[in-house]
């Protein structure tokens, strides 16, 4: 379970540039909850999963993940137990190392690293049959640099390290947003699947609000560094893109028009 | 005239210096560091190692003090960059000249101290028939140094912690995600660096120049710069393991160190133009990639007019 309490946070403080973008956010993730989450450009979201992982510090507020508060806890010591999928392809995996090198990375993510030979063939078997399930073609390239793969099967494979390991909560930050729609579809896919399976509490920061619709057991909207919405279980699976939208005008007291940002695609 | 003997010559300070050169290709091509505190740790290794030979202590514990000097001179670098976000070349600049007043002290204020004991080199020379050339001593002598630290190197990038180094050089942000602490790792990298370099002044020291010097750092960065170029250059592929890419650039030392020899014997120029022309040399191999884009972008825009052009006739 993951409990926000009062997250806020500034960026620039006291100059021109002062930027209120996390507001006094409080909310509570349940064990397994699928949580998508929409809103304009600059609304916070980005902010908010990034405090959460520890790459930005907060102002005020507390971080309770599964029983214990890790909002002062190093960013690196956090990446043990979440996994972390970003918007670009190029940042999730090391482009000159294998494929199989970046796997056994993020399988070794739980422990410190040690002076054993990270290249045996040890885990290969356990490798093949997870990059099988991407069904991109990636396990029989074990040996191939992840520089050398497309965008979606990066990402395909960022996804696969964020999870390769059961994290105790998964970070997905618009990470089909810089595919093509075929890929993006592929990729979307793949995670819902895997979530499912795995049964990850997750929060899936998404700027389409199909895929929020379709997606997931809930669904939260921010604006402005506030959640405006949170609906969940029927009520969301019933929603409606304009109803979405005419919610977002009602909470948020703007016209949707002027926020095109929100339409997706 | 170019004779046998300055091949030879060249080719065992090439063995030698390539440890440094070792040394500069993991901070600078493993985890993409520019390193300028190689400039400082290699006269500390020599005026370490000379300072306690002349004291009597024995030349392999000498030239381990001056590995561990090293180690520490390149966690001083580390430190200032991942604790103080200090940038790379400045926080090794800052290491640098602080090592300049530190190795004076070393050296009790002195700006040569000569070797006058036992060294590794009279060692060594001792297992070899009485008139063999001091250059075979010095050949055999490095590249023993060179296989060692080649082979303990390719098994320690392969391990874990090699690996979270690489992926730390490599994308740091993905090695954050997947939990590798990259400020321990950049600090670790630059211990493990400044070791050899500082091991490499000890063996040039002993072998090379017969004291320890404190002006001997200058231009070293551009040296191990200048043999990892040609090195890649000539036989680095894509695809060859750790262990070839580092003999690669062991042979990139010996060739750099093979041409400057020939280019001495050029009667117009003088020794003291070698840093000019190795800077140059660095300069425009890191120049060349840049500019081949821009030709290749320019050539696309170019056919694209053309097209456009052949288009509206
Ligand atoms: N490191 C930063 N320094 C200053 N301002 C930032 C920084 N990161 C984000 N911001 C600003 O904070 C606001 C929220 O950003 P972000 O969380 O990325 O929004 P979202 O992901 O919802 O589009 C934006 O106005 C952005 O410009
Ligand atoms: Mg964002």
């Amino acid at each position: 379970m993951l409990k926000l309490k009062n997250l806020s946070k500034t960026f620039n403080p006291g100059t021109v540039n002062e930027k209120l973008v996390l507001d006094n956010v409080s909310l509570l993730v349940n064990e397994g909850d699928f949580v998508s989450v929409i809103g304009s450009n600059g609304a916070g979201k980005s902010t908010l999963l990034n405090a959460i992982a520890g790459s930005v510090d907060l102002d005020a507020g507390s971080i309770e993940l599964n029983g214990r508060e890790i909002s002062q806890m190093p960013d690196v010591t956090r990446a043990r137990f979440i996994g972390r999928v970003f918007q670009d392809p190029m940042m999730g995996t090391a482009p000159g190392m294998w494929i199989k090198e970046n796997l056994s990375l993020a399988y070794r993510r739980t422990k410190r690293p040690t002076l054993r030979w990270a290249l045996s063939s040890d885990d290969d078997e356990m490798y093949i049959e997870k990059l099988e399930k991407l069904g991109l073609g990636l396990e029989g390239r074990l040996k191939t640099k992840v520089g050398l793969l497309s965008g979606g099967q990066r990402q395909a494979l960022t996804l696969l390290m964020a999870t390769i390991q059961q994290p105790e909560l998964l970070l997905l930050d618009e990470h089909t947003a810089a595919l093509d729609p075929k890929t993006a579809k592929t990729v979307l896919e793949l995670s819902a699947d895997i979530i499912e399976k795995n049964n990850l509490t997750t929060l899936m920061v998404t700027h389409n609000m199909r895929n929020a619709i379709d997606y997931g057991n809930r669904l939260i909207m921010m604006h402005e560094g506030r959640i405006i919405l949170d609906i969940e279980g029927e009520e969301k699976r019933r929603l409606s893109v304009a109803a979405l939208m005419e919610m977002f005008e009602r909470s948020s007291g703007e016209d949707f028009a002027s926020d095109s940002a929100l339409l997706g695609k | 005239m170019i004779t046998a003997a300055t091949i030879q010559s060249a080719i065992a300070q090439g063995l030698l210096w390539a440890v440094l050169t070792l040394g500069v290709y993991l901070t600078y091509r493993v985890l993409g560091f520019s390193d300028l505190g190689c400039e400082g740790s290699f006269p500390l290794g020599a005026a370490v190692s000379v300072v306690l030979m002349n004291g009597g202590v024995h030349p392999l514990l000498a030239a381990a003090a001056a590995m561990l000097c090293g180690a520490i001179a390149g966690a001083i670098t580390g430190v200032l960059h991942t604790v103080f976000k200090i940038p790379d070349i400045l926080a090794g600049i800052l290491t640098m000249i602080s090592l300049y007043s530190i190795n004076i002290r070393i050296m009790s204020g002195k700006a040569t101290v000569t070797i006058a004991s036992d060294t590794l080199k009279s060692i060594v020379g001792g297992l070899f028939p009485q008139n063999t050339s001091s250059y075979i001593v010095s050949i055999v002598t490095g590249a023993i140094f060179c296989l060692i630290i080649v082979g303990v190197l390719y098994y320690y990038f392969g391990t874990e912690v090699g690996c979270s180094i690489r992926a730390t050089g490599d994308n740091a942000k993905m090695a954050r995600a997947v939990g590798v602490n990259t400020d321990m790792m950049i600090v670790l990298c630059l211990v493990i660096s400044n070791s050899m370099i500082a091991l490499a002044g000890n063996l040039i020291a002993q072998f090379d120049y017969g004291s320890a010097l404190v002006n001997m750092g200058q231009g070293t960065i551009v040296i191990g710069l200048a043999s990892i170029i040609i090195g890649e250059v000539l036989f680095v592929r894509d695809e060859m393991n750790f262990a070839l890419k580092m003999f690669s650039v062991v042979a990139g030392a010996v060739i750099y160190r093979i041409v400057i020899a020939c280019a001495l014997t050029l009667p117009w120029l003088k020794a003291t133009d070698l840093k000019l022309i190795t800077a140059v040399t660095v300069a425009i191999a890191l120049a060349l990639p840049v500019v081949k884009q821009k030709m290749a972008l320019r050539a696309k825009r170019r056919a694209a007019l053309k097209e456009a052009g052949n288009a509206e006739a």
